[in-house]
């Protein structure tokens, strides 16, 4: 849109200090402190002024991380942060968008909303700290949970089957779709990078523990827990979408890295394009033209 | 159709009118056939004719909830004076088949005229209540366009034979339909003028008498343009500064968002649709958070999806601007049909105390400018506002004079000067309007603000302290509570005092005003006052009701279990004056002239009984 890039105020650089928000509510050793850490290092490394930055989230304990940084922040409705971000990200181009969610608000109430924003492949990072359960409202059983899992709302044990997210968002058409763990802050570092890199709806699934109501759930992917973090194999074709969806079949802990990474004309820019087009064939009008033109077709 | 009293063989003006043709002020023709015969062409090119010869027009249609086939009927009314309904009773019923005679013969006025297809039509020829008139339509078309079995320009047939009986502009008529057919191919645009010319020739003055409109009082005005009310929102949207909307695809609202999508590039901007309803809110909240005030639009389903979106706009004090096309309820309802029970909701709609601002048009022409209103309301008082049109709004077609572009057009892009130090977003003044900064806005203090629909402080972090929330509560209310001060006082049509008031609100506007008209051309003291704002109210409403014995508030919906009609509610919740009841109707069908005065009538002589009246 043509009027809507603020101008760049030169700043000097700044720190992670400069970032920090409100103080963080979240539980001593909850995963998503490292994700918070992860962002504040990246965006201090890529020096994104911060008046660009804006940082949406829907509603969980996690979708709790626009107030902790200190940039402008939205926090949304249960389930549609990634439709707000829409707007923004479509009539902003200048800004960095990024979406930070959970598994209930992504892939429950927010399903759709995931769906169409990947086929489209609006430009947004979203990063979603999955930890299998719904912290906030303090242990209900989430689409991510495993089968078996005691909740109080299921008391004998979860029994649906999960949704599997990476072969959701690889279905959809997402094209940048990682994994990782937020025990292994490096890697959750360089897939974060990645993401916030990649032109187009970028998403990163974070396994993320809650230790209050669902502890050691990623033990199993946790080397320093005895458990194995299996990186996707450096053969992995990242535009095969086939061999991605294998990966994504595997048995929990299952693979972490890179699924899928594919580029694909943003709505964004098929939107500015056209923008572009329409405007050269009419030539230079002011609204008033534009306007005038259309109602002596009424007259 | 009102005639020329004056039994001389002079128009108003003097000038000489033929001796054979009836000198007529308005007129209301019915046009029944099925909805592929092309009715709404006719209708179509009438009421533009209309616009362009200084003519009034109003149109009325149905088109059936199926895709295709059904029966379709479109009614135009048009007069040289102001026309402000499209017409209890009907002139002249064009009817093309047999079912569309049975089906539309109780709406023919008696005397008036019965114009049928006569290769299709058998009509009881020998009811005296109406003059039938039969015309080989369907073969005659056939003959005029030559050679092919295919009636297709049956429609345009029947325009030539009106053009013929209302002596009305044929030049102008036959510009109008070649430029409209111009795309369409030589072939199309011969069989159109054949077709209408083998209309034009029919010697229909052998089988009934013709009519000349009066010419109009000389109305020095600007030129005028013919459009329908969801026209003149897209339209009003766009000189109002709007250059994002989302929206999901529902009867009647979609032919707003099929102008947008398509027009909005050109003013360098963008039309999304969206996935479902509430994404499209929520893309619209993005937009408008991130410094471009946004539009999205929907009928009733689609706002109760909206509502929780509606009440974090609120609490986030974002400016949203809401259209909403009432069709029947509720549910699904009655998708094609006019219906005003969607107040309530666009008053209430949303947990919580969610106050936002309100507004209905009342006719065509106030569809566009009620919504270069509501943008600037939105921003203003940087809270949602819903406009609330109506299916008869949406597809009636109205004449109307042309904006004046140069003062009506406005610029809202979004501008970032820098704020601060100890910015407050949300900072409790006396007027209680906050101060938003869109992302990209610089902060001196390099401290940037926060939106959320958690209850917040003056800085927008969560807060859920007890005095925090009662200032906060209190701040969004008293916004709009400045608002209503700035309001101007209702309209009022016929004098200030009287026996019987009648109240109304959107498109009931015209069959009201007539209804006054014709309720005081027979003596009785009735005036009615139109309310363009619903939340919040206009103030001297209760000062205005003091100078009448009677109040009718005059509504397309149900008293309701307890009450009065949604607007009657509200006004007896609102003035406690136990005279207030409601003229009400739930057909799905604007409101008859005829329907209103009967009802006013029948219960002005009782006296107001609480519920049961």
């Amino acid at each position: 849109m043509t009027t809507s890039t603020a101008p760049t105020i030169e700043l000097k650089p700044y720190t992670k200090k400069e970032l920090v928000g409100d103080m963080p509510t979240w539980c001593p050793g909850c995963g998503d402190f490292s994700i918070l850490a992860t962002y504040f290092k990246l965006l201090e490394k890529r020096q994104i002024p911060r008046e660009k930055i804006t940082s949406i989230a829907g509603i969980g304990c996690s979708s709790r991380f626009p107030y902790f940084v200190n940039a402008y922040g939205v926090h949304f409705l249960h389930g549609r942060a990634v439709a707000f971000a829409t707007g923004v990200s479509l009539s902003r181009p200048d800004l960095h968008v990024c979406v930070f969610t959970g598994d209930g608000d992504a892939y429950s109430i927010g399903g759709n909303h995931l769906t169409h924003a990947a086929r489209k492949n609006i430009r947004m990072t979203l990063i979603v700290m999955d930890n299998q359960v719904y912290g906030l409202t303090k242990k209900q059983t989430s689409p991510t949970s495993p089968i078996g899992f005691k909740s109080k709302t299921d008391t004998t044990g979860a029994i649906d089957h999960p949704i599997n997210p990476m072969k959701q968002l690889i279905a959809a058409g997402a094209t940048f779709v990682a994994r990782s763990h937020s025990h292994l802050p490096n890697h959750v570092a360089e897939v974060m990078d990645q993401a916030i890199s990649h032109d187009g709806f970028s998403v990163v699934e974070v396994l993320s523990e809650c230790t209050e109501f669902f502890p050691g759930a990623f033990d199993a992917a946790n080397p320093r827990k005895g458990g194995k973090f299996e990186l996707v194999p450096k053969e992995h074709d990242v535009t095969d979408e086939a061999a991605a969806y294998k990966l994504a079949m595997a048995d929990f802990p299952g693979y972490f890295g890179v699924f899928m990474k594919v580029n694909r004309a943003t709505k964004n820019a098929l939107e500015a394009n056209l923008i572009k087009e329409t405007q050269a064939k009419i030539g230079i009008a002011t609204p008033q033209d534009l306007l005038q033109k259309s109602f002596d077709r009424f007259a | 159709m009102t005639e020329n009293m004056s039994g001389s063989t002079t128009g108003a003006s003097g000038q000489p009118v033929a001796p054979d043709k009836k000198s007529i002020q308005d007129v209301v023709i019915r046009f029944a056939g099925n909805s592929q015969d092309g009715i709404q062409s006719i209708g179509g090119f009438l009421a533009r004719l209309a616009g362009r010869t200084e003519k009034d027009v109003m149109t009325y249609m149905t088109i059936p909830a199926t895709i295709s086939g059904g029966a379709s009927i479109f009614q135009v009314r048009l007069g040289t004076g102001d026309v402000l309904s499209a017409g209890d009773e009907v002139d002249i019923l064009v009817a093309f088949y047999q079912h569309s005679f049975k089906d539309n013969i109780q709406s023919l006025r008696k005397g008036g005229i019965l114009l049928f297809d006569s290769d299709n039509v058998n009509p009881d020829v020998n009811d005296a209540k109406f003059r039938s008139v039969g015309v080989p339509i369907t073969s005659r078309t056939v003959e005029a366009i030559g050679g092919t079995a295919k009636d297709k320009g049956k429609n345009m047939f029947v325009l030539g034979l009106v053009a013929r009986t209302f002596d009305l502009d044929v030049p102008k008529l036959e510009a109008m339909l070649q430029s409209y057919f111009k795309g369409k191919g030589d072939d199309a645009i011969r069989n159109v003028m054949n077709a209408f010319h083998g209309g034009y020739s029919y010697d229909i003055g052998k089988l009934m008498e013709t009519f000349k409109f009066v010419p109009p009082a000389d109305r020095a005005g600007r030129k005028k343009v013919v459009t329908d009310g969801n026209q003149a929102i897209a339209y009003g949207a766009l000189a109002a500064g709007i250059r994002f909307g989302a929206a999901y695809p529902i009867t009647p609202w979609t032919s707003v968002m099929e102008i947008l999508r398509a027009e909005l590039p050109k003013y360098g901007g963008m039309f999304v649709q969206a996935e479902d309803e509430i994404a499209a809110v929520s893309m619209a909240c993005g937009a408008s958070y991130a410094g471009h005030t946004a539009l999205t639009g929907t009928s009733g389903p689609g706002l109760s999806l909206k509502s929780e979106a509606i009440g974090w706009a609120v609490m986030a004090e974002i400016p949203l601007v809401i259209v909403d096309v009432q069709r029947g309820g509720p549910a699904t309802g009655l998708p094609t049909n006019v219906e005003q029970s969607d107040l309530n909701i666009a008053r209430n709609g949303s947990h919580g105390d969610a106050p936002r601002i309100v507004i209905a048009p009342g006719s065509v022409e106030d569809c566009f400018y009620t919504t270069v209103e509501a943008v600037k309301l939105a921003r203003e008082y940087s809270c949602p506002v819903i406009v609330l049109s109506d299916q008869a709004l949406a597809t009636r077609v109205e004449a109307w004079e042309m904006p004046d572009f140069k003062t009506c057009v406005k610029d809202i892009s979004p501008t970032f000067e820098p704020r601060g130090p100890g910015f407050k977003p949300y900072e409790n003044t006396p007027s209680g309007i906050p101060s938003h900064a869109a992302p990209g806005t610089p902060m001196v203090d390099g401290r940037y603000p926060i939106v959320t629909g958690l209850e917040h402080d003056e800085y927008g972090h969560p807060a859920s302290r007890p005095a925090n929330h009662v200032m906060m509560v209190a701040k969004r209310r008293r916004k709009l509570q400045m608002l209503a001060l700035k309001l101007p006082p209702p309209e009022m049509y016929g004098p200030p005092e009287g026996e019987a008031l009648l109240l109304g609100w959107g498109s009931s506007r015209g069959p009201i005003r007539e209804a006054v008209d014709q309720a005081r051309a027979a003596g009785e003291a009735v005036s009615a006052i139109h309310l363009r704002y619903l939340l919040p109210l206009q103030a001297g409403i209760q000062e205005i009701m003091q100078s009448f014995n009677h109040i009718f508030v005059v509504e397309l919906n149900d008293r309701g279990v307890h009450g009065y009609g949604q607007l009657g509610g509200i006004m007896r919740a609102m003035y406690c004056d136990p005279r207030i009841r409601g003229i009400n109707k739930t057909d799905g069908l604007p409101f008859k002239v005829r329907e209103i005065l009967a009802q006013l009538r029948q219960r002005l002589p009782t006296v107001p009984t609480a519920g049961m009246d």
